[in-house]
């Protein structure tokens, strides 16, 4: 029982849960609320993100069209066209799962890095299209969206939304783990190792990679529904190249193939923003010289540079 | 309706000189390090705010033109110095994000330093257009195509008549065993930053007067060039170039005949295009990969 907590995967999942539980103690007022919803937000883009960064050894440019394509989807079909929550969300869903199903299938037959090209295409031709279609998306001015209600309750205020998202978030978390560690899985770190080998030995492997492709893509379009709902405010950036880049950014400096990570890479870059406000002209610097610095050094990520030095320092113990 | 075509072609040929020379230093480090830059769009950015900011503080334009180049060359090279070279064990994965790191940095720089706002270089000589078919030409759209040529030219003889045009290409065409023949790879990479920034530069300052520059100018025409080095296949030095200027002239047309509002988005609809039905783009090698 003991041995089971202390592995990383139970352990890891565990604290996740003890410090979404703890954290509200030190979160003093809405603003910081609002903060860790984003950070939550994101963090399970980014751990459906990183299933294909870490495992199908594959980069998406795409993600905030996808996102955004999720938070337009439900905000047009309740707000236009008189639609429950739910099924905007499904449908959002439903569509950016056949896009990207769509895209990926032919593509990702090649190898190099083409789903990065063909995911930069599409994320910026939904972007463009969300920014000229005002007569439905409201263009570059955005839309407001109503709240989401399930079932005649209305979800409501940044204290429910922060517990919704923290559960959400857990298990996001551990689906993810209980993919990599399922046969499909461990298909996918063969081929990640090496795709041929794992060819040869009878695995899918482009069928394993549009699946991960195609997962990680509707991870993106349902947290942009319920980004729509909660923030009751879209617009164009949210679907924006701009957006795309930061979650790549987030799996990177979190580190590649670590689901854990990921989460801690979402933490960090949403707060960095937040920090460096009071540095108004030189956030941009200061942004793009931490992001330089991080992986210069760390070229593996935080978490798999830091892990590494911590069993070093155990194992060298007598 | 004639002279309307030809309208739509001289601006797609202008801009698409840009995205061609962008395209080649897309193409060059690609070549030497199958890296993605995607910093090369700020090297255009540096090019023409370089050129304004120098001029407005009163240095003569053929003089502020050579500084900002040189500038645009040497942030290329500290690129490759401090943040590629440091970081050749990592994924390639990890060095295109290093590149976009290294992108904002410099767009934040520009920014903190130049401002936020459209700036205007001056026509290289005067604004009168050029009466040609029923279509009109301005004279920069001249200066622009000249250039390129001129640029095109000086680098095809460069690749084939110079010892290190020769080792560029070998290390492209296989870097274990140029490095075997004594070919200082390291150095073709570093040289590789510089030439692309060098071409980068070029194109933002000749394109300025036409389009305007600003801080951010970068990030579009950046993404431009590499469609276009896509769309010639990534690593082809002819294909970037045709598959540049094909560019602007499809996205000439398409903003001429079918809609203003989606000609940015032209570029991107070709790139799925290619991508599904011709992967290596118009020049790529269509070679097997050994294992």
């Amino acid at each position: 029982m003991l041995e089971k907590l202390t592995t990383p995967r139970t352990g890891g999942l565990l604290v996740l849960a003890v410090i979404i539980v703890l954290l509200p103690l030190f979160l003093p007022n809405n603003y910081y609320y609002d903060v860790a919803i984003k950070i939550g937000i994101n963090a399970i883009v980014v751990v459906g993100l990183n299933l294909l960064v870490g495992y199908a050894g594959q980069i998406s440019l795409g993600h905030g069209g996808f996102f955004g394509l999720g938070a337009y989807t439900s905000g047009v079909l309740t707000v236009y066209y008189g639609w429950s929550s739910i099924l905007a969300l499904l449908a959002g869903v439903v569509l950016v799962g056949v896009i990207s199903f769509v895209i990926a299938r032919p593509i990702l037959r090649l190898s190099g890095h083409y789903l990065a090209m063909a995911t930069l295409g599409l994320g910026i031709i939904i972007s463009i299209i969300i920014t000229n279609e005002d007569w439905l998306t409201g263009g570059p001015d955005g839309m407001y969206v109503e709240p989401f209600t399930l079932f005649g309750w209305e979800l409501y205020g940044e204290q429910t939304w922060y517990w919704v998202i923290g559960v959400l978030l857990v298990i996001s978390v551990w689906l993810a783990l209980n993919i990599i560690d399922s046969p499909a899985g461990r298909a996918l770190r063969a081929v990640h190792g090496s795709e041929v080998a794992a060819q040869v030995v009878g695995v899918d492997t482009t069928g394993y990679k549009v699946l991960l492709f195609v997962v990680s893509a509707v991870f993106a379009s349902l947290m942009g529904s319920l980004f729509a709902h909660y923030s009751g405010f879209i617009s164009p950036v949210q679907a924006g190249f701009f957006h795309s880049i930061e979650l790549v950014t987030m799996v990177v400096l979190g580190g590649m193939a670590s689901t854990f990570g990921a989460v801690i890479g979402a933490v960090i870059l949403t707060l960095l923003p937040q920090l460096l406000s009071g540095f108004e002209d030189f956030e941009m610097v200061i942004f793009g010289l931490i992001l330089m610095l991080t992986l210069i050094f760390m070229p593996k990520g935080l978490v798999p540079t830091l892990s590494a030095l911590f069993k070093d320092r155990r194992g060298r113990k007598p | 309706m004639f002279a309307e075509f030809l309208q739509y072609l001289f601006s797609g040929v202008t801009i698409g000189s840009t995205y061609a020379l962008v395209g080649l230093g897309f193409a060059i480090i690609y070549n030497a390090s199958h890296v993605i830059n995607f910093a090369q769009g700020e090297f255009v950015m540096i090019g023409g705010m370089g050129t304004v900011f120098l001029l407005n503080v009163g240095v003569p334009l053929p003089l502020a033109i050579v500084c900002a180049v040189v500038l645009a060359v040497l942030a290329g090279l500290a690129l490759e110095k401090f943040a590629v070279e440091p970081s050749k064990q990592a994924d390639v994965v990890t060095l295109i994000i290093i590149t976009i790191g290294a992108s904002i940095f410099l767009r934040g720089l520009v920014q903190v330093f130049w401002g936020k706002e459209f700036f205007a270089l001056p026509p290289f000589s005067g604004n009168d257009p050029i009466h040609l078919g029923g279509a009109t030409i301005l004279p920069q759209s001249l200066w622009v195509l000249g250039v390129t040529l001129v640029i095109v030219g000086t680098l095809a003889w460069f690749f084939k008549y110079t010892l290190l045009g020769k080792a560029i290409l070998a290390t492209a065409c296989n870097a274990d065993a140029a490095k075997l023949m004594g070919i200082n790879t390291q150095f073709i990479l570093f040289f590789s930053f510089g030439l692309s920034a060098l071409l980068g530069a070029v194109a933002g300052i000749i394109i300025a007067p036409i389009t305007l520059t600003s801080y951010d100018i970068g990030i579009m025409l950046g993404l431009k060039g590499f469609v276009a080095a896509v769309l010639g296949g990534l690593g082809s030095a002819v294909g970037a170039i045709v598959g540049g200027l094909l560019l602007g002239i499809i996205e000439a047309m398409a903003a001429g005949y079918i809609s203003s509002d989606y000609k940015d988005a032209v570029p991107f609809v070709i790139i799925l295009l290619i991508l599904f039905f011709l992967p290596s783009g118009l020049f790529g090698v269509r070679g097997t990969e050994r294992v």
